[in-house]
């Protein structure tokens, strides 16, 4: 299984619960927003300690509440790659910095890896001079370059135009069916969930 | 101009000031750290008695310094037995002096830098592999910068600047802690030292004046990689 969640949390006024086995590709967690779909992510990736429950990924187990200390692996130890609603791109590197940034020292093939993802030309600049676009596919390639064992994406689309969508559905989909990590990802449009989901979980 | 004399002075503030703000500055840093992103139980407590040399009259911390750093005081005692020195009418006292009167400023302005940082940068680089440490030195503290120099300037701006606390502490000794409030309070005292007295508030205001001004350009050069403020 790429996926074992069964957790609850409540934040605020807010409860949330998820049971989802998932096998290999995309799964796609769908619903309106507010339900907590980037709660589960947080949870999975180790910003936020579910109140019950198990997650496990690639059959290790990254939280189990029934467990001593139960705070589960640090976030740090978790090999998410994570691609954030709004990029969070470091302001203070160039984009290089941003890239390499969770990358292991000397690590080969850096040209390789983001070659598909189309921003070598961007290397030098600042994240504040990129466009939104440019933005989430430099955050797809931070994610891919710390060397993942599964992505987690929050709504990665959200604050793209038309156009923009286009190039990083294509990205995704090169990470889903070329590199084929197990992806998690949050939408609440039903034609991206359609096209990137392999399976479909309504929240 | 300045005879020898009076660049001695500015020379001696300087050094006072510059002293104390190096020595304040990790401690301010650390303090604003605490503040800004720990919870603990008494912490209204240890930012008010940060805060406390920034309301209580100067000539107060002046003598509460004394009576620590004095022969009969805690630290005075210690200092004495392990290395044989005081601080007493000495320029590291006055160092000391103005390091607790600028403590407060310096303290506030980090702890606002540092309560801007985005806390949602620094989780996505913990899911990058970064570790607390890491986290702290390649995110916390470069996009901190702007307010911890600002701190700093503001700091050594305001050591130079001491007055009541120093005088209160160390006395006015001329070579060793007049500074240049000193200076002026002394030459006020003395007919027919106008000339002086204008002569070392300039240079005062000059000073500070210099101090905000490297402040703002210290800020804004760094401004591009810590452009986020």
């Amino acid at each position: 299984m790429s996926f074992e969640i069964d957790i609850e949390k409540r934040l605020g006024n807010t409860h949330i619960a998820l049971t989802l086995e998932a096998g290999e590709g995309a799964t796609v967690l769908f619903g309106p927003s507010g339900i907590g779909k980037s709660s589960v992510l947080n949870m999975v990736a180790g910003l936020l300690r579910p109140d019950r429950g198990r997650i496990a990924v690639n059959g290790e187990t990254l939280f189990d509440a029934t467990k001593a200390g139960g705070a589960g692996v640090p976030p740090e130890r978790r090999r998410a790659g994570y691609v954030f609603q709004d990029a969070r791109l470091f302001p203070h590197m160039r984009v290089r910095a941003n890239l390499v940034y969770g990358a292991a020292r000397g690590q080969d093939g850096f040209e390789d890896r983001i070659a598909f993802l189309g921003i070598s030309h961007l290397l030098d600049r600042w994240p504040s001079t990129l466009s939104g676009g440019e933005s989430q596919r430099v955050a797809i390639g931070r994610a891919l370059l710390s060397r993942p064992r599964f992505l987690l994406l929050d709504e990665p689309l959200s604050s793209l135009d038309r156009a923009r969508r286009e190039e990083v559905l294509v990205a995704i989909e090169h990470v889903r069916d070329v590199l084929k990590l197990p992806i998690l990802m949050v939408t609440h449009d039903p034609a991206e969930a359609e096209r990137i989901g392999t399976r479909v979980v309504q929240m | 101009m300045l005879d020898a004399t009076e660049w001695g002075i500015v020379a001696l503030s300087l050094r006072v000031g510059g002293v104390a703000m190096a020595v304040t500055l990790p401690i301010a840093f650390a303090l604003a750290w605490l503040l800004a992103r720990i919870r603990f139980p008494g912490k209204v407590v240890v930012d008010a008695a940060i805060h406390l040399p920034l309301v209580v009259p100067p000539v107060v911390t002046g003598w509460l310094l004394l009576l620590a750093f004095g022969p009969n005081g805690r630290i005075g005692a210690w200092l004495q037995d392990w290395f044989g020195v005081t601080v007493l009418f000495r320029w590291t006292g006055a160092a000391i002096a103005a390091g607790v009167m600028a403590l407060p400023l310096m303290v506030r302005a980090m702890r606002i830098s540092i309560e801007a940082v985005d806390r949602r940068l620094e989780n996505a680089a913990r899911t990058l592999g970064a570790g607390p440490w890491r986290v702290f030195w390649t995110l916390t503290l470069p996009l901190s910068i702007p307010g911890v120099l600002a701190g700093a300037v503001l700091g050594f701006a305001r050591s130079i600047g001491e007055f009541g606390a120093t005088i209160t502490f160390v006395s006015n000794v001329p070579g060793e802690t007049q500074t240049l409030p000193l200076a002026i309070y002394s030459a006020l005292q003395q007919p027919g030292a106008d000339a002086l007295v204008w002569r070392l508030s300039c240079v005062s205001v000059g000073l500070s004046l210099i101090a905000l001004i490297a402040s703002e350009l210290l800020t804004r050069r760094a401004g591009r990689g810590l452009n986020v403020l």
